[in-house]
């Protein structure tokens, strides 16, 4: 029980210190001369880098034969969340500064805000219902479906950063390859599952979704 | 006007001064670079590229009024894509690119096509200080003293023909020196046009220097156009072809995506990219967005240029 706390301890740390970098850049202005755009680039790139790592947990969890990797990926997805609050309030107060008849054009005609904001719905619905309560509440299959909502968020969150960009849509590529492999990970042990139940996995205290 | 004959050394093939001085603190910082990856390069910790003096007139056509920005904010956010799709990459990347020697090849449809080397460019004619705004595509936007003259001192002197009715320009393609088109996102070499019209306008500026110096290599060096009225995709850089034409000239971003970027691209607060908004900007240094102005604020000067066009369907 000890070790298993002091791993989230390390685990919660590792997901702050890309704050703590953006805030140590900031405090020695190196954050370019466009500090709002570097900002929300930075805090957007957190958000999908974190989602593409909750999605690893599942596959990670089989591969590795260590199921007990599930008691992370709460954290790891409401850390997923939190950047995009960053990202999205980055937008919201400092781009726009409440200029809603902005934000509102942008969220209807801009597609890949549209998108984008869709995806921020998504997560926002996610982290509330995270907690033991509402999977309770929900009951475990209802709750696992809600969250395989997961998968739209990555993938509108992938096409959210290929529309924004000018030209060069080298990175947004290559998070759509992670997220093609994650939920094509998905799809294939779905079938094959069809075929051939695998070997049922330890019981952990918090529930499975696949 | 300072301009030797070239030594056997260039300028950067020297230590920049700054960094020379500075040559513990740079060998002080090298583990934390293994440690930070690029983070040593960073913009404000980054020397700005050697460049040469230059001595220039003041100009009626300068924008009065505006906060310039820091030279440091103009030399570190960069659109330079033969040097890297990021804003921070073309001052890295740059930082060695030959601009001498160098020349301009003049063409076309002119009775005297030539080709003129920097140093004639330089000479043609007194050098002023211009500041412009400079509004990008992007919906970010700065404030530049620029150092040039107009681009019609350079053009008059090639009589253009009744045949001539566009101008087409081209940057310096060098892939031992360059990225790829497929690093760099889009064809090479970049080119650009302009209706005769246009570039013949005094407000349209053959710029070799900026901040009292010559260009550094990001922001275009050795000669590019500063045109205030347009995106600032349309100011081309690093010049090698001018080419007086009958027809209208391909132009880059427009071949690139025709529906985001027009030939025209005339700063217009009207005409939303199809995946953002034009309507406001942000001025580098500044919190919030302002409003983006008709023809960046030179409608008084330009506007006429387009009477009677649909600047909507011609954007």
């Amino acid at each position: 029980m000890r070790k298993r706390r002091w791993s989230k301890v390390v685990v919660f740390t590792l997901g702050l210190a890309p704050l703590f970098w953006l805030l140590w850049r900031a405090y020695n202005h190196r954050l370019s001369a466009n500090p709002i755009e570097f900002i929300t680039h930075y805090t957007g790139d957190w958000t999908l880098r974190l989602i593409v790592i909750t999605l690893c947990v599942t596959p990670a969890r089989r591969i590795l034969k260590r199921p007990q990797l599930i008691q992370y990926r709460r954290m790891i997805g409401l850390f997923a969340f939190f950047y995009a609050s960053l990202h999205f309030l980055t937008y919201l107060v400092i781009d726009k500064f409440f200029d809603w008849h902005e934000i509102l054009t942008d969220i209807g005609k801009r597609t890949y805000i549209t998108v984008g904001f869709t995806a921020f719905v998504i997560l926002t619905s996610l982290a509330i219902t995270s907690t033991t309560g509402w999977i309770r509440r929900l009951g475990g299959k209802r709750w696992q479906r809600l969250h395989q909502l997961i998968y739209l968020a990555i993938v509108a969150g992938v096409i959210h950063y290929y529309w924004s960009v000018k030209s060069d849509v080298r990175d947004p590529i290559l998070y759509g390859f992670f997220a093609a492999v994650l939920l094509g990970y998905r799809v294939w042990v779905g079938k094959s599952k069809k075929t051939a139940a695998p070997p049922p996995l330890r019981k952990s205290p918090e529930p499975v979704a696949r | 006007m300072l301009i030797k004959n070239s030594p056997d050394l260039r300028y950067s093939d020297v230590t920049p001064k700054s960094l020379y001085f500075n040559r513990r603190k740079f060998l002080a910082g090298v583990p934390a670079a293994f440690l930070a990856g690029n983070e040593l390069l960073s913009p404000s910790r980054r020397a700005l590229a050697a460049t040469t003096k230059l001595q220039t007139v003041k100009s009626p056509l300068s924008t009065s009024g505006e906060k310039v920005n820091s030279e440091e904010d103009v030399a570190s956010y960069n659109n330079y894509y033969e040097f890297g799709t990021g804003k921070d990459e073309p001052q890295v990347r740059a930082r060695n690119f030959r601009t001498s020697p160098w020349t301009v090849s003049i063409e076309g449809e002119c009775a005297k096509p030539r080709k003129i080397s920097i140093e004639e460019i330089m000479k043609l004619a007194p050098l002023e200080e211009r500041i412009y705004r400079h509004r990008c595509v992007e919906a970010w936007s700065i404030v530049v003293p620029w150092i040039g003259y107009s681009l019609s001192m350079l053009l008059k002197q090639a009589e253009p023909t009744s045949k001539a009715k566009f101008v087409a320009f081209e940057t310096l393609y060098d892939p031992k020196q360059m990225l790829s088109p497929l690093q760099a996102g889009i064809p090479l070499p970049y080119v650009e046009g302009l209706r005769l019209d246009e570039a013949m306008h005094p407000l349209t500026l053959l710029s070799v220097g900026m901040y009292g110096g010559t260009l550094p290599p990001q922001d275009g060096a050795p000669v590019r156009l500063v045109i205030p009225w347009k995106y600032g995709f349309k100011s081309i850089k690093s010049i090698v072809k001018i080419k007086f034409v009958g027809g209208q000239p391909p132009a880059t971003w427009n071949e690139y995506a025709a529906n985001e970027y027009g030939f025209y691209s005339n700063v217009n607060p009207n005409r939303s990219h199809p995946r953002w908004s034009q309507a406001k900007e942000r001025r580098l240094g500044e919190f919030g967005r302002r409003d983006t102005l008709m023809f960046n604020g030179y409608a008084d000067q330009v506007a006429s240029l387009y009477t009677g066009m649909d600047l909507i369907k011609y954007y």
